[in-house]
């Protein structure tokens, strides 16, 4: 946005580097929420070439294991190493889920600005579709779009996508909404911008911290909507490894006895969520200026 | 009956403790008013607060004692506390509309108080309450007692939160800043209400202003602070006259007053001849017959009815008026931000209202029309850098990159007189004058022909004002601009302007060369609104 301003000197990065440095010292729980968002970027980036087996491997011989020192969290009922399984569904799950997050954020970005900067028709007509959208179950929403497009994992991104874009537009329409009569948004239009570019470089730069907190949660919760989605067996089908699947798969052994197909995955998925879900903080405080002292 | 000694605060802050007063000692009697002056970040309000032990977090009264009709109000327990806030000692805040819960009646707010401090029942409070509100002086008070905050005017709101703090018979009233924000007339009329009330009903008060004007016609006692010290105290007519700290006497000088020049009022070590500027008998501006109407739920309301008038080359014209004048809409007209419904805005002989708002970014006259923000703060975009703000119009203007324009930024840093190492800060590391600094650059790093001011020192510490004055007054001399100078503050205007115009409801009511104006108004509303503005005692030749 400012980045051919004179100020962007090198300088001006080692402040940005130390800021984030800062707000990580200065709370605990964003420094931890940070290191599993780290460990589980690392997962999904190298975790395939790292785990002991390939997750697809089956083996009879060891079927059902309990935890052990060679499968860590045991073996599933066709004998597949459930930590390798676990760890490999990292990078499908999250791919799905930034991705998803990244759609809405977009599509709710634009969609918010306009609303919020032009108001109008635009804004009564760009409500009510949003408000339709949010007055259906949004899970039986995504469960209708999979179930409509097909069964792939491009339409759970699509899917999961358009039940978050609401809460972007509605957010970014109330954040632009009180900005537009601003100061600083009359100051850029005397500096020749048009408004076309008072909203997109002056006025939604400022809307990001509370879109941070609101990716942050959206994360967490498009994981569990991908699990969820994959456990009623919609979307990602086995034997490719999925949290969701994994839980579904592993729940009809609890009974039996045999509790880590099931809780193994499940609490990943939950580790991955509460990381997210922390994260929201320290990401508002680094992407916003007044933070910085 | 109150009676403060030796008060040291200090609060926890980021950067380590910060101490917000230090060493204060005052006494308020029975029946007097003693005002507190200073500048902003003296201490003053936190003062007030400490009194009342409702410090935000963070603070804490470190030494000292607090006394009230020989209470300790630092020992005392917080349920004891309770019952003389509002009870006892009351307060009228800074904005009456922040004060007042926007989504409860008027008359409800006031129950509350009487209520909880056991002044009423539940079946005689609404009588008390309207009871309350008459003795503010609000007309037809059984109707009022139902509005809601946002149907009042900012007066209005003001004495219904007097009518909350008096409403129990208190001791002691603390005004802080009880007017800012207020037009003049209303700052008046509020102030006069205080000072009868208070008489009437023969109670101590304390009024903390930044305004010395102020201070000097309503209080009985002044005490001047600064950097959390008291640092001189006595009766306005010995301060003004006889002002014994440095600080006071600056602090006098920089307060315009009739008479003065704007040289005047810096300090005394500062002041170099006042430039002269040239006004041509060229019109930049002519505005004929404009109007403004805007379509509101309740049928279209006429701001601007038929405004006529002519800004020559170089010449500073003030547009003088209260909220609801017209003046603002007018000047946005100007700056072409909004459309006029009728009427034309020639610049420099060339019709600039034929382009609509919307499309004015891109016309080549841009650059000659610029403007200076009333909130320096809400003017500046808190995610960019002072550097960034004041290069923004190059950079889209005249297309302006790389070092050439870091040059240019710091050549208009040092014009407006910014420190350089502040240009990579953020608004919120800036002070208010530097804030207006920035915003004063930003305007000028085209070179306007013609810059508009919307009352840009209203936020400013009255020393702060003076240094933007007189800056404004070398620009002008330097750049040739011609200003239009919106404001509420007759005394800011007289300093500064060549001819005035008055604005009310909608239309000029009066306008002239700014001497005749205000020696010898001819209208009554302008005769109003220059016996309203408080004047500080004259200051004995130094």
């Amino acid at each position: 946005m400012t980045d051919i301003t004179p100020s962007q000197t090198p300088s001006q990065a080692r402040a940005t580097v130390k800021h984030i440095a800062y707000v990580l010292s200065e709370n605990p729980v964003t420094l931890i929420a940070f290191a599993m968002f780290a460990f589980f970027i690392s997962c999904a980036v190298l975790g395939p070439s790292l785990v002991p087996y390939d997750p697809l491997a089956t083996n009879s011989t060891r079927a059902l294991e309990p935890p052990s020192w060679d499968h860590w969290f045991g073996t599933d009922n066709l004998g597949r190493d459930v930590f390798s399984r676990v760890i490999v569904a990292t990078r499908l799950d999250l791919t799905i889920s930034v991705a998803a997050v990244a759609l809405s954020f977009v599509i709710g970005s634009i969609l918010g600005g306009i609303a919020g900067y032009w108001g109008g028709w635009l804004d009564a007509v760009l409500n009510r579709v949003l408000d339709t959208i949010m007055a259906f179950p949004l899970f039986v929403l995504a469960m209708g779009v999979v179930a409509a497009l097909g069964n792939t994992v491009e339409n759970i991104i699509y899917a999961t996508a358009i039940i978050n874009i609401p809460f972007y537009a509605r957010l970014v329409r109330a954040e632009v909404n009180i900005r537009r009569n601003a100061g600083f948004a009359q100051a850029a239009k005397l500096s020749g911008n048009s408004d076309l570019r008072v909203l997109a470089f002056h006025i939604f730069p400022n809307a990001l911290p509370p879109m941070m907190v609101q990716v942050s949660l959206n994360l967490g919760w498009a994981i569990l909507n991908a699990a969820g989605l994959s456990f009623i067996g919609l979307g990602v089908r086995p034997p490719t490894p999925e949290w969701g699947i994994m839980v579904a798969e592993g729940a009809n052994f609890i009974v039996s006895g045999e509790w880590w197909l099931a809780l193994f995955p499940g609490l990943w998925l939950m580790l991955a969520v509460f990381t997210f879900n922390l994260l929201g903080d320290g990401l508002r405080d680094i992407v916003d200026p007044r933070k910085r002292t | 009956m109150l009676s403060v000694k030796d008060l040291s605060v200090a609060f926890r802050t980021r950067k380590g403790e910060v101490n917000a007063v230090r060493g204060v000692s005052f006494d308020v009697a029975q029946g007097e008013t003693l005002g507190i002056v200073g500048e902003s970040g003296s201490g003053k309000s936190v003062t007030s607060y400490a009194v009342l032990r409702i410090l935000d977090e963070g603070g804490e009264i470190r030494t000292g004692e607090v006394s009230f009709n020989a209470t300790d109000l630092r020992a005392a327990r917080e349920s004891a506390m309770r019952d003389i806030r509002g009870g006892q000692i009351s307060m009228i805040f800074q904005n009456p509309r922040a004060a007042l819960n926007p989504i409860r009646k008027v008359g409800h707010q006031i129950e509350d108080v009487l209520r909880r401090h056991g002044k009423a029942t539940r079946s005689d409070a609404k009588a008390k309450a309207i009871e309350a509100l008459e003795a503010v002086r609000i007309r037809d008070a059984a109707a009022r007692y139902d509005a809601y905050p946002f149907e009042l005017s900012g007066g209005m709101c003001q004495r219904v939160v007097i009518a909350i703090a008096l409403a129990c018979d208190p001791q002691l009233l603390i005004a802080d800043e009880p007017t800012t924000g207020l037009d003049i007339t209303t700052q008046k009329a509020v102030m006069d209400l205080v000072q009868d009330l208070i008489h009437e009903r023969g109670m101590g008060s304390m009024v903390i202003t930044h305004d010395l004007g102020l201070a000097a016609e309503y209080c009985d006692r002044i005490v001047v602070m600064k950097d959390g010290e008291i640092v001189e105290q006595g009766t306005p007519a010995t301060l003004f006259s006889r002002p014994r700290h440095p600080y006071t006497h600056r602090l006098v000088e920089a307060t315009p007053r009739i008479g003065g020049t704007i040289r005047g009022l810096l300090p005394a070590e500062a002041r170099t001849p006042a430039p002269r500027h040239m006004v041509q008998d060229r019109p930049v501006l002519e505005l004929i017959d404009v109007r403004k109407t805007f379509q509101s739920k309740s049928g279209p309301v006429e701001a601007v009815k038929g405004v006529s008038f002519t800004i020559k080359q170089g010449q500073s014209l003030g547009l003088v008026g209260e909220s609801g004048s017209g003046k603002s809409t007018t000047s946005e007209m100007i700056v072409r931000l909004s459309d006029p419904t009728g009427g034309k805005i020639l610049f420099e002989g060339q019709d600039i209202s034929a382009t609509p708002a919307v499309r004015f970014a891109r016309h080549p006259l841009r650059r000659d029309i610029q403007m200076v923000f009333q909130d320096a703060t809400d003017s500046l975009n808190p995610r960019d850098t002072a550097a960034s703000a004041i290069s923004e119009p190059l950079r889209r203007i005249d297309r302006m990159r790389g070092t050439k324009l870091s040059a240019r930024v710091d050549e208009l840093a040092d014009m407006v007189g910014l420190p350089r190492n502040l240009l990579t800060r953020y608004p919120h590391q800036l002070s208010g004058g530097q804030k207006a600094r920035v915003g004063i650059a930003r305007a000028i790093t085209l070179n306007p022909k013609l810059l508009i001011l919307d009352e840009p020192t209203a936020a400013l510490d009255v020393s702060i004002q003076a240094l933007v004055l007189n800056l404004l007054v070398d620009l002008r001399a330097q750049l040739g601009m011609s200003y239009l100078f919106v404001s509420h503050d007759l005394n800011v205007v007289r300093l500064l302007c060549d001819q005035v115009l008055v604005m009310r409801g909608g239309e000029i009511i009066e306008q002239g060369p700014t001497a005749e104006v205000m020696t010898g108004p001819t209208h009554d509303y302008t005769r109003a609104l220059l016996a309203s503005a408080p004047q500080p005692p004259a200051q004995a030749v130094a």
